[in-house]
């Protein structure tokens, strides 16, 4: 441990054949890209107060939460649509949530109201967080988050392009999409409330999972200057077998750093962390079965065309 | 690549002593020998995790544009019939942000050459205040340009922060913060408020003050007449009272009010006095309407209405409405600060108690410091002596990335502290990189001193790559992002410089060291 190695991920000299594997990888891949994109729309992102609107109040109660004690309290003040959640380790926490109001004034007064029937129903109560966030806000938010995820896709694909061949960033852009679109459904599933937080941990995951496949792309450009016989297939197989113990030696390291903070990182963080850790194996496996054989099919008649060397950097 | 110059090594070392010192802010409390030249800056702690209220205020637009309109009909009113023109159907069209008017048959000529002094222009802009314009039929439209509403709407909202400003300043907020956001918004931020409805209703108050006489003669009924208003009671919403339109004395003569008990009553009262020009207005109507009823309106709500018993000359004068100390000494506030150009409207609020901040420190701190342990402890399994010098720059980065935070004066937030952890994650990748690279050099049967030279040198532009991809994404993040999220990029790019500087820099020195010093015939990979 303080001098040598004492383990690693695969031993070497190992030879797989993921190339074998590709339809199978492409097809399990676009089956569940495929059906995330149909949860999409049915039925459809649980949409966090950022982008919905309304009102959350995280509140303490001084017992364990009543619940039905409380909804009626709330009912009875007029908040027919408040919804009530349990939070927190304790049975003291509860999360109320109200829908978006049609002014900022009505928001403001429903914020009044919940707390008037809370104080009621459960004196000595504590808010311990409000939320309230108006509809043209989280129209505009919405909007800002969106931008920011197309434009970071726009970047990156600008640099791939810049720094590789035209069917590396196709490769990379293509895997990322599929990457994407089955963290969303893994957010349906999940529940996990789609938010600006959810959105950073999205771009972590596509910035994360870009750099996965820039390491193998790397390898791949490396080898064809280095063996300028080898089939495309062999070579794209020799460089993830190559690459292997790095890939999983970084996806452990980050997997290792953010499963703590989905086990301990709380309310607010725990919906972020369980993205990265799906984002991770995802990122990782899209690398080898994804990106790797979609440079196969682009790249077998134009990468290795000619036995002269191939450009080294940019278009 | 593993020989460094003696210049060389000492600028690395004085860059981690720096970051070791620069990030001492954070851990203690400043030492008396701390030399004056180097900052002592502190990261900040955001609002989720130190408690605190985030308000976003949308001011009314609807309401300034309205205001003017109105001031303007008054004033098309006012210069027609100086000149002595006849006209009809003078209103405000909202919808248009204009004013129409229809003059009399034949004087259309003489109305738009006399309507023309409306026209002016303020300093330092090129947009005039009005333009005027007839229709085939004759009719006048007197319309404000969209671009000198949106001076005026960023006056208002220039305005406005100068009052909140002076409100939360009175009311005993420490540091707060008060910005605009784009054109008509502004955010607010008070760290640490333990009550935040009391600030939003001291903030979110036009406090907007008037005098009416009340009409003693308008009929009961729910229509007043014509030059009335019907306004409610403030304390009961139920009962109205009927109002001259026509204000008596404005509140913006005032020139301050306190909070105190009346002696007699012993019950909580605001007095008042006005500048030379109410006191005047004051005396001239008190004198008119001794034995009537005199109503003091707060936006659009009555608070009291008392008999005249006298005539009130000396400029001053009290409010009693049912007050607590906290609403009395809060109006005197209001009062004092001067009333808001048109309401504001909060649109967006997160408000975290203290309890929970804490709470949120406590659950980041543990994830944070069971990361950091997982990551240590798996690049000491994976990679031996090597796995350590990374750790080594882990933690030298960890105090890098501190020292570049609180430089800037950077805001922690707790998707923050998720951005360090997933930084430490990833920091290692370039050492992971490396030594994987070594390792094969080793493997192609290079020599120790042969390998670490084209290991390092290999690995470097995949390094340089995957980070400026990771970069990329961040950037734009913060460019668009929230505030909370906002504080995630950060940390997620002052993460990335300082680890292209520890795991590349600082590892190579280490092992380069280690390696002179020892001279291994083999290494440990």
């Amino acid at each position: 441990m303080f001098y040598r190695p004492m383990f690693r991920f695969v031993p070497d000299g190992t030879k797989i054949r993921f190339m074998n594997g590709r339809f199978a990888g492409l097809i399990t891949s676009a089956v569940l890209s495929t059906a995330s994109i149909i949860l999409f729309f049915y039925p459809g992102l649980n949409l966090g107060l950022d982008f919905r609107g309304g009102v959350v109040l995280q509140v303490q109660t001084p017992q364990a939460a009543d619940f039905p004690a409380l909804r009626t309290a709330l009912a009875n003040a007029g908040l027919k649509d408040a919804s009530l959640q349990a939070f927190g380790h304790g049975a003291n926490g509860v999360l109320i949530s109200l829908e978006s109001r049609d002014s900022a004034a009505a928001t403001q007064t429903s914020i009044q109201e919940a707390e008037t029937a809370l104080d009621k129903a459960a004196p000595g109560s504590k808010i311990l967080s409000t939320q309230a966030i108006g509809a043209s806000v989280s129209h505009q938010l919405f909007a800002q988050g969106l931008e920011a995820l197309g434009l970071s896709f726009a970047m990156i694909l600008a640099y791939i392009w810049f720094r590789f061949e035209w069917q590396f960033a196709v490769g990379a852009v293509a895997t990322l999409l599929l990457d994407t679109t089955k963290a969303i459904g893994f957010m349906v599933l999940t529940r996990i409330p789609f938010d600006l937080v959810t959105i950073a941990a999205i771009l972590t995951i596509i910035g994360y999972s870009t750099n996965d496949k820039v390491v193998v792309y790397d390898r791949v450009r490396e080898n064809l200057r280095k063996y300028k016989t080898m089939p495309l297939r062999e070579l794209i197989d020799l460089s993830i077998n190559e690459t292997l113990n790095r890939t999983l030696g970084t996806s452990g390291t980050v997997f290792l750093a953010a499963l703590p903070l989905a086990m301990f990182g709380g309310h607010a963080l725990s919906g972020f962390a369980w993205i990265m850790l799906f984002g991770i194996v995802v990122g990782t496996s899209s690398s080898i079965f994804i990106a790797a054989p979609i440079l196969l099919f682009l790249g077998e008649q134009r990468l290795r065309r000619s036995a002269a060397p191939v450009k080294v950097t940019g278009k | 690549m593993l020989y460094f110059s003696r210049a060389k090594t000492f600028g690395i070392l004085l860059l981690c002593g720096l970051g070791i010192l620069l990030s001492l802010p954070n851990l203690s409390a400043r030492p008396s020998f701390w030399p004056g030249f180097l900052p002592w800056n502190q990261v900040h702690m955001g609002l989720d995790l130190r408690g605190g209220s985030y308000l976003l205020l949308q001011i009314d637009t609807g309401a300034i544009a309205k205001q003017d309109l109105n001031a303007l009909v008054d004033e098309a009113r006012q210069t027609l019939r100086n000149a002595g023109l006849g006209y009809t159907g003078l209103h405000a069209d909202l919808a248009n942000n204009q004013v129409v008017l229809h003059p009399l048959e034949g004087q259309g000529q003489q109305a738009m050459a006399a309507l023309q002094k409306l026209i002016t222009y303020t300093p330092g802009s090129s947009s005039p205040s009005v333009a005027l314009a007839q229709a085939p039929d004759g009719s006048i439209t007197i319309a404000i340009p969209p671009a000198t509403q949106a001076t005026r709407n960023s006056q208002a909202v220039d305005q406005a922060i100068t009052i909140i400003q002076r409100r939360i300043d009175g009311s005993g907020v420490l540091n707060p913060s008060i910005q605009r956001q784009g054109q008509d918004q502004i955010v607010v931020q008070l760290p640490g408020i333990s009550d935040p409805e009391r600030v939003k209703t001291l903030i979110g108050t036009t406090a907007h003050m008037t005098f009416q006489m009340v009409d003693a003669t308008a009929p009961p009924g729910p229509v007043p007449p014509l030059g009335d208003e019907q306004l409610p009671m403030s304390g009961n919403p139920q009962q109205t009272l009927d109002v001259y339109a026509n204000v008596a004395v404005d509140g913006a003569s005032l020139e301050n009010a306190q909070a105190s008990t009346d002696p007699q009553s012993g019950q909580w009262v605001v007095n008042f006095s006005l500048n030379a020009l109410g006191a005047r207005q004051f005396a001239d109507v008190t004198t008119a309407n001794v034995g009537k009823l005199f109503a003091i309106v707060l936006d659009g709500k009555i608070i009291e209405a008392p008999v005249i018993r006298e005539p009130i000359t000396g400029g001053s004068g009290q409010i009693s409405g049912n007050f607590t100390a906290q609403s009395a000494t809060d109006l005197a506030l209001l009062l004092r600060a001067g009333a808001l150009p048109a309401p504001l409207n909060i649109v967006e609020e997160q408000s975290v108690g203290p309890e929970l901040g804490a709470d949120a420190i406590r659950a980041g701190a543990l994830a944070l410091g069971a990361g950091f342990v997982l990551v240590l402890a798996f690049m000491a399994t994976f990679y031996g002596l090597f796995g350590w010098f990374a750790n080594v720059a882990l933690v030298m980065n960890l105090f890098l990335m501190l020292a570049i935070l609180s430089v800037m004066g950077a805001t922690l937030t707790l998707p923050g502290m998720a951005g360090i952890l997933l930084t430490l994650g990833m920091a290692v990748d370039a050492n992971v990189l490396i030594n994987e690279r070594v390792r094969e050099e080793v493997k192609n049967g290079r020599k120790p001193l042969a390998a670490l030279e084209a290991g390092y040198k290999r690995a470097y532009g995949t390094i340089i790559d995957s980070n400026v991809t990771t970069l990329l994404a961040h950037v734009t993040l913060f460019i668009f992002g929230s505030p909370p999220v906002r504080g995630f990029a950060v940390t997620i790019c002052a993460g990335i410089v300082t680890t292209m500087f520890t795991a590349t820099v600082l590892v190579r020195l280490i092992t380069g060291r280690w390696y002179i010093s020892r001279r291994p015939a083999s290494l440990p990979v």
